[in-house]
């Protein structure tokens, strides 16, 4: 088990890692998965029984990443996980790669195949439901886009999780405020959030996405029996380089030459703080 | 109230059928509940998901038998399509049943990403697909469906003619690992002739000749055959009789031999003309050496005439005397 520290720092290596695997595609959804790495870190860290030794178990807990535009977070985290070399990653989106610029089963450790929005949840009420018919413990659990949550499949699976009680089915929702032309609230206001899943009949918990410690309380375990849950992760576009966060023009933006610098410069300041203070 | 729906047969038509010695079977949508249920029984993985389709299914004689294989997702196409992919993911032998004009429209991005491109092997159902609702008119109607589902890589389109062939059908898309699409009508379906076994890929041959012939699908197959006979008796004419219960992949072999050995060809499709079986079976003629005379039989591009199947049918020159009369201008052209 990964110390709070460890995973403090594990969340910096991941963030230098998105961003350097962006740079050199020369595309990638940057904002959204600097805001969603958190959540990943503590679900691959902490959570999921998934690993390259137990991924064709059928026990295994499924993870299907909704919102598949923040593909570079988890293809970074699957790395770090052992599921293919970092190295790999050269290839993001290159010529004949297997390394799309959205999730696909073809990459080792993906689960599903997602990038069109509002499938995940649909997909891993199936899964959830799958579970029960055959007597498994399995945990589903997907991470969803706030601006995703405008799309109606959305709402018809969250009835029939509902409906189902499916206390097994866990969804995060990365609650950034932002997609890709401005403020959700703008676009398509979907708030109150916590009280519309309530409504549907979901046990709802709201958390800071990028506090370690309350994304694993509230990820650990069910949150009520009899319920699905819901994680709604207050997170930051951007989070964790200054010039990104809050930003629109960093859904997908790809950093110049000198912005790179500024932005490792930042996570590595940070990476070197944190290990000098445990030393 | 409207008058009762006129016989999708002709008097001519019925005297041909009894002349073939043709026995009547059941609507195909029986035999794939029926065959799915017979399946489920011995198989617990079997699983049905419906959208409040389970009566239009035919399927509550299953529900009955079988409550814990039947999975109800409410009227919600979407999610339905997509809760059936994460049912086949975890390794459940997934049927998704809903009426093809809503399973195949309105769910056409789940089916194309959640079942095709994700390689999850669900069989899609579409119930009363083609003009099978008659006068409930256009959006009830599924003449988009083969094209749309043509278009999408990794899926198996069939299209059975007669209860023999869905049986066949509904058996071959359970031991399938990858997706399929199966389009079920409502009507009552005569039994075909033909020794052909049911094979996916391959089309069968329901009646042998030289001259011309019929490449059809579905529930048109019986026009075409009636039609095959009645050329036969009034004016001599040889025609085959192909069905193709598989749209895809297409059995291009079967469509070749055709073009080689008869100087006439008529497709006919319950869809409409543009992207389906007569331009599928086209593309393979005309990328060939064979120059045959060519027709495709289907629903224009129009707005479509109110009426039962039968009307339908008829106003589009797809009932036997309406066949028979395209086959026999295209022969003498
Ligand atoms: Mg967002």
């Amino acid at each position: 088990m990964y110390t709070n520290e460890q995973l403090t720092l594990k969340s910096l290596q991941y963030r230098h890692n998105i961003l350097r695997w962006i740079k050199s595609a020369g595309a990638g959804h940057t904002g959204g998965s600097l805001s969603c790495i958190d959540i990943l870190n503590v679900l691959y860290n902490r959570i999921l029984n998934v690993s390259p030794d137990t991924f064709t178990s059928p026990d295994r807990d499924r993870f299907v990443q909704s919102k598949g535009h923040s593909v570079e977070a988890l293809f970074v985290v699957l790395a770090d996980q052992g599921f293919y070399d970092e190295k790999e990653l050269e290839s993001l989106c290159a010529y004949q790669s297997h390394f799309v610029g959205h999730p696909t089963r073809k990459v080792p450790g993906v689960e599903q195949n997602t990038g069109a929005l509002g499938h995940g949840l649909p997909i891993a009420t199936g899964m959830a439901i799958g579970a029960r018919k055959d007597n498994r413990n399995f945990r589903v659990f997907t991470l969803l886009g706030d601006g995703e949550m405008a799309e109606g499949s959305n709402w018809e699976a969250a009835m029939a999780a509902s409906h189902y009680q499916l206390d097994n089915l866990t969804a995060i929702i990365d609650c950034n405020s932002l997609q890709i032309s401005g403020r959700t609230s703008e676009v398509m206001n979907n708030e109150p959030l916590a009280e519309k899943f309530a409504a549907f009949g979901w046990a709802v918990s709201t958390v800071d996405g990028h506090n370690l410690t309350q994304l694993s309380a509230a990820l650990a375990a069910p949150l009520q029996a009899g319920k699905p849950s819901m994680i709604i992760a207050k997170t930051i576009k951007g989070k964790g380089v200054s010039f990104m966060e809050d930003i629109p023009k960093w859904h997908h933006g790809v950093p110049s030459d000198e912005e790179q610098i500024m932005a490792l410069k930042e996570i590595e300041t940070a990476i070197a703080k944190l290990t000098e203070g445990s030393l | 109230m409207s008058a009762p729906a006129p016989s999708m047969y002709s008097p001519k038509a019925k005297q041909t059928a009894e002349n073939l010695g043709l026995s009547m079977g059941k609507a195909n949508l029986e035999i794939f509940a029926a065959t799915l249920q017979d399946l489920a029984t011995q198989d617990r993985h079997i699983l049905a998901v419906t959208s409040d389709s389970r009566g239009s299914g035919k399927l509550a004689p299953y529900g009955q038998a079988l409550p814990e294989q039947i999975v109800e997702v409410g009227i919600a196409e979407q999610n339905l399509v997509g809760v059936s992919a994460g049912l086949a993911s975890v390794g459940k032998n997934v049927f998704a049943v809903s009426p093809a004009c809503f399973l195949t429209a309105r769910s056409f991005e789940q089916v194309k990403n959640d079942i095709a491109y994700s390689d999850n092997p669900v069989t899609l159902v579409g119930i009363s697909a083609g003009v099978s609702y008659g006068a409930l008119g256009s959006t009830h109607h599924s003449l988009h469906d083969i094209a749309a589902l043509r278009a999408v890589n990794n899926i198996t389109i069939m299209s059975p003619a007669d209860n023999y062939e869905m049986q066949e059908a509904v058996k071959a898309a359970a031991q399938l690992a990858s997706p399929v699409y199966i389009r079920a009508g409502k009507a009552p379906l005569f039994n075909l002739p033909g020794n052909d076994p049911f094979v996916p890929g391959r089309c069968r041959v329901v009646k042998d000749g030289q001259d011309a012939a019929f490449i059809a699908t579905g529930e048109t197959v019986i026009h075409a055959l009636l039609a095959a006979e009645h050329l036969q008796q009034t004016a001599g004419i040889s025609c085959r009789v192909i069905s193709v219960p598989t749209i895809k992949p297409l059995d291009s072999a079967a469509i070749l031999r055709c073009a080689q050995e008869c100087g006439a060809i008529l497709t006919v499709e319950e869809h409409m003309v543009n992207g389906g079986l007569g331009e599928a079976c086209a593309a393979i003629i005309a990328q060939s050496s064979y120059k045959p005379r060519f027709k495709i039989m289907g629903i224009p591009d129009e707005y479509t005439v109110t009426g039962s199947q039968a009307d339908i049918f008829r106003h589009y020159g797809m009932s036997m005397e309406g066949l028979a009369e395209s086959m026999l201008r295209l022969v003498n052209n």
